[in-house]
This record gives C-alpha cells, sequence and structure tokens, in this order.
C-alpha cells in the first residue's frame, strides 16, 4: 500500500534562500507524526507542502498515489475532495480567522465546498459545542483571546472531519488549560485513525501528540524514528536546538547536560 | 510623545474598521433593505447614487435625501449612527471643498463680510455640493449597513463583476483588519521606546520607515490570508449560505428604486 504521503527529493526557497533541501520522506494514512525542528527549520514550509498551498520547487510530492500539483489543485474533481480530505491549522490563528463572527469562520470552509444547507448548520454547531465555544458564536474573532482564537481556527477545520490534520505549532502561545485541551482533542484523533502531522519545537507535547518523529534542521531530515527513539537521544536534540544545556552546580561541582520536560515525566 | 497626525489617522481607521465589523450586526437586523435580495439592494441603491450624481435642482436631491432618511429608519438603521458615520463627516470634507464657491460665485449679493461678498448662487451652488455628498454616501452607507459584506460580493458577482475583482474585494475586507491591527501595534511599539518629543523631520523619517516595513508586512499578510483561505477551499467564488431567490416583492423593490431614480432624474433635471 502507498503511503498517503510520498515526497522525493523536495526543495523549495523563499526568494533564493533555502527552505527545503532535498527532502525525501513517506507518510502512511493513519500515522501520527510530529516534525520536530527549531525555528527556520522548514516545518512550517513542509507542512504547505504537503497541504497544496507551495508547490515543490524541485522534486515530487504525492498525496494517495496522485501528483500533488497546481495544475491538478486547479481542477476541482481533485482539490475540492482534496480539501475536504485534507486540512492545515495555521500557525498565526489570525491569518486563519477572517469571518465577521465564530459561527461564519466555521461554516466557511464547508460553503466553500458546497455542503447542503441543513448538514452543514448541523455541522457547524455541533463543532462549536464540541470545541467548547458555543457561547462564542456570534462573536467577532478579532475580539477573542488567543485561546478562544485557537479553539476557533480548530473548529474550522474540524467541521470538516478531514481524514488528515496538518497542525502548525498548535499549542504555541496557549496557556496550560488551553494547551492541555488541545493536546487532549489531538488523542481522541488516535483513535479515529486520523493521520496528525504536528510541526512544533516544543518537545513536552511530542510524546502527546505523535508516535513518530521527523527532526528537520535546515531543511533536511536530520532523523526519523519513533518518539522513544529520537527522545532518547539527547545528542541529536542537542545539534538540533531542541534542548539547551543546562548548567548548575552541585556541591560546587559545575554540571552541564541537556534540559527536557515531558508531561509524562520530568527529567534532567 | 504625543501622537503624530499618521498615527491618529491610524488610530480612527482601526476604530472606524471595528465599527464596520459591528454593521454586520445591522445587516442581519429585520428591516426594510434587509428583506430585500441583495442584488436588489445593489442595483436599487446604486441606481438612486446615480440619480443623485445626474439631479441638477436642490429641491429633488433634498427629496432623495428625505427618501434615504426614510430607509434608515425602516431599515433599523439609527439616524444618530448615520450622523455620527455619515453626516458629519461628509459635512467636514466636502464643506471645505464646497466653501470657496459660497464667495468665489458671481451673482446676487445676500450679504457682505468685510471685502468678500455671499451670493445666492454662491449658497446654491455649496449646498449641492454639499447634499449630493451627503445623499450618495448615505445610499452606499445603507447598502453596507444593511447587507453582510459576504452577500454584497456574491450580489456584484451575479451582476457580473469579475471573478479577480471579487476577491481583490473579499481579499482587501478579510486583512484590512489584520493590517490595521498590526500597523497600530507598530505605533503603539515604537512609543513605548520613545522618550520625549521627536523633532518634525526625525518624525517623519520615522513615520517613512514604518510605511515602508508596514508595506512589506502588508504582502506578506497578505498571501498569508489568502493561503489560509484557499487551504479551506477558497477558489475565487464567495459562497453564502442563503441562496439569493427573487420573489414579487424583490422585484416590485427593484422596480419601485427604479421609478424612484428616474422620476427623480426627470424632475432635478
Amino acid at each position: 500500500m502507498p503511503p498517503l504521503f510520498e515526497l522525493r527529493d523536495v526543495c523549495f526557497d523563499y526568494e533564493g534562500i533555502a527552505a527545503l533541501r532535498g527532502l525525501s520522506v513517506g507518510i502512511a494514512q493513519g500515522e501520527r507524526v510530529a516534525l520536530l525542528g527549531a525555528n527556520g527549520s522548514g516545518k512550517s514550509t513542509l507542512l504547505r507542502i504537503l497541504d497544496g498551498l507551495y508547490p515543490a520547487a524541485q522534486g515530487s510530492v504525492r498525496f494517495d498515489g496522485l501528483p500533488l500539483t497546481p495544475e491538478r489543485l486547479q481542477n476541482d474533481d481533485f482539490a475540492l475532495p482534496f480539501r475536504r480530505r485534507v486540512a492545515l491549522v495555521f500557525q498565526n490563528p489570525d491569518v486563519q480567522l477572517f469571518n465577521p463572527t465564530v459561527w461564519d469562520e466555521v461554516a466557511f470552509a464547508p460553503l466553500q465546498l458546497g455542503w447542503p444547507k441543513e448538514k452543514l448548520i448541523a455541522k457547524v454547531n455541533e463543532t462549536l459545542e464540541l470545541m467548547g465555544i458555543g457561547q462564542l458564536r456570534d462573536r467577532p474573532p478579532y475580539r477573542l483571546s488567543g485561546g478562544e482564537k485557537k479553539r476557533v481556527a480548530l473548529a474550522s477545520v474540524i467541521v470538516l472531519d478531514p481524514e488528515v490534520l496538518l497542525l502548525d505549532e498548535p499549542t504555541a502561545t496557549l496557556d496550560p488549560r488551553s494547551q492541555s485541551q488541545v493536546i487532549d482533542l489531538i488523542q481522541e484523533w488516535k483513535g479515529l485513525s486520523k493521520t496528525v502531522i504536528t510541526a512544533t519545537h516544543q518537545l513536552e507535547i511530542v510524546e502527546d501528540v505523535a508516535d513518530r518523529i521527523i527532526v528537520l534542521e535546515e531543511g533536511r531530515i536530520a532523523a526519523d524514528g519513533t518518539t522513544a527513539e529520537i527522545l532518547g537521544n539527547h545528542e541529536l536534540l542537542l545539534r538540533a536546538n531542541l534542548v539547551h544545556a543546562h548548567r548548575h552546580s552541585h556541591a560546587g561541582v559545575v554540571h552541564s547536560h541537556p534540559h527536557v520536560h515531558s508531561h509524562a515525566k520530568h527529567e534532567h | 510623545m504625543s501622537r503624530g497626525f499618521l498615527e491618529s489617522t491610524t488610530m480612527a481607521f482601526a476604530r472606524a474598521i471595528t465599527r464596520a465589523m459591528l454593521s454586520e450586526r445591522t445587516a442581519r437586523q429585520r428591516g426594510l433593505l434587509q428583506s430585500l435580495d441583495p442584488r436588489v439592494r445593489v442595483v436599487g441603491l446604486f441606481s438612486l447614487v446615480l440619480a443623485v450624481t445626474l439631479c441638477r435642482r436642490i429641491d429633488a436631491v433634498a427629496g432623495l435625501f428625505a427618501l434615504a432618511v426614510v430607509l434608515a429608519l425602516l431599515s433599523q438603521v439609527g439616524l444618530a449612527i448615520l450622523a455620527k458615520r455619515v453626516w458629519w463627516v461628509v459635512l467636514a470634507f466636502t464643506g471645505i471643498i464646497a466653501l470657496p464657491a459660497i464667495f468665489i460665485t458671481p451673482g446676487d449679493v445676500v450679504t457682505r463680510l468685510g471685502t468678500v461678498f455671499i451670493t445666492a448662487q454662491g449658497l446654491r451652488a455649496a449646498g449641492l455640493l454639499v447634499l449630493r455628498v451627503e445623499t450618495a454616501v448615505t445610499f452606499t452607507a445603507l447598502l453596507v449597513f444593511c447587507t453582510p459584506w459576504s452577500h454584497v460580493l456574491k450580489a456584484l458577482r451575479a451582476l457580473r463583476l469579475p471573478r479577480e475583482a471579487i476577491a481583490m474585494l473579499a481579499m482587501t475586507y478579510r486583512y484590512v483588519f489584520l493590517l490595521v491591527e498590526t500597523a497600530a501595534q507598530m505605533f503603539e511599539s515604537r512609543r513605548s521606546r520613545t522618550v520625549g518629543v521627536l523633532a518634525p523631520a526625525e518624525r517623519r523619517r520615522m513615520a517613512a520607515r514604518t510605511a515602508g516595513v508596514l508595506l512589506s508586512k502588508t504582502i506578506e499578510t497578505s498571501s498569508e490570508v489568502y493561503l489560509a483561505m484557499q487551504s479551506r477551499g477558497f477558489a475565487g467564488d464567495i459562497q453564502v449560505l442563503c441562496d439569493f431567490r427573487m420573489t414579487m416583492w424583490d422585484y416590485a423593490g427593484l422596480l419601485l428604486f427604479l421609478a424612484v431614480g428616474s422620476f427623480a432624474v426627470w424632475a432635478g433635471r
């Protein structure tokens, strides 16, 4: 069975500045993958390539066995099911929330995809309740708090019940309670066989949201393995700028070692 | 540090944008204009704007202004809101342009202020200009107050406005809020790092630099918003929940708009 996403030698640059350099990877259906990397490592770019928003400058990207190209995405027969199946939550909710009310925001994608009116209204209302934002339905999104915006942004794609969720730093800038709610939600998807690809640099959430980690370093894959393998490799994490050397002293003796936090355990 | 002209203008614009957002609420209330098909609202109100510009008699324009007031009242748009957001603003801007006409238009002298004369023809010309603009802007404001923006766009598309133009309007509306917020934050950030009063030349230089950075951010933000729209299936056409369907009431409304507009043009010729 071919992988759901298959990338071969993918390169991408922003006006001459390389963001991805010859990246090859396959992601199977139902996998929970974390794209781990420091700022500027190419995580967000990779998510946008997977969502068909950026075309690869070199190399090939295939989705479900078919090439993911701008030409194909201009064809409604391919684009509509693709947009229905694959959803991206942007890092900055402000760019994703552009409708007059929260209700309109959540209804935006189903409307674009031509859902029937009754199904649309029922699903939007259900999603608002599921995300605990029913009370915000008539509020303009730009007036919400950071946590509320993030939940609305998530609701705006969850409403489609997509098979693939691409999450760009889903818990960054959230308070602990909101972080926990988002993580709970991602964990619920595990039981629903959804493919969840989470870009993050927060090691403390990785175990909760992924079973496989792809470490990106300057647009290249530095490592690819299970959560346990990658998180256990402190040298790799240190080199990829995902942990910092923590210096302190015990009885006058100075120690230096990586500093890792985890929801499951808090270790030094 | 006191706020400069640019900063005050940006802040005022931010407030105006916020109010524009709130006008979506008025658009969803029940009222005469809201009960009409959005296409009828667009065509009808623009035909009245056209009639206003073609009228040469002040009494005909005054009649159209009275009609605008009646339409506002029947559409739950408060006159206080209109006065604050439209009439005073238009009066301030157009008044400045119209004022010289009172003194420079030759004709029958009404009164004399020192060495200058105020003529009846000058008063009429200035009054006609101000009233025309007030009336035209009031009709346009009524369209915005009584129609959700997405419906305006869909109506314009139904009226064969090119898809590219609609996409541009949609984009503008969607990211203008972000842009204004970014601009406001940039000014606040600058103020928080500025001590004392800057010299006017330095203030101008800083404003120019800020404008340059803002332009770059604008381009970046607009492409981000567009990507976010694309990601959720936007392909250039605006989709709204309600289907536009013309009823007898809509046809009657359209005919009435066109009849009133035509009559006003004939009466004001």
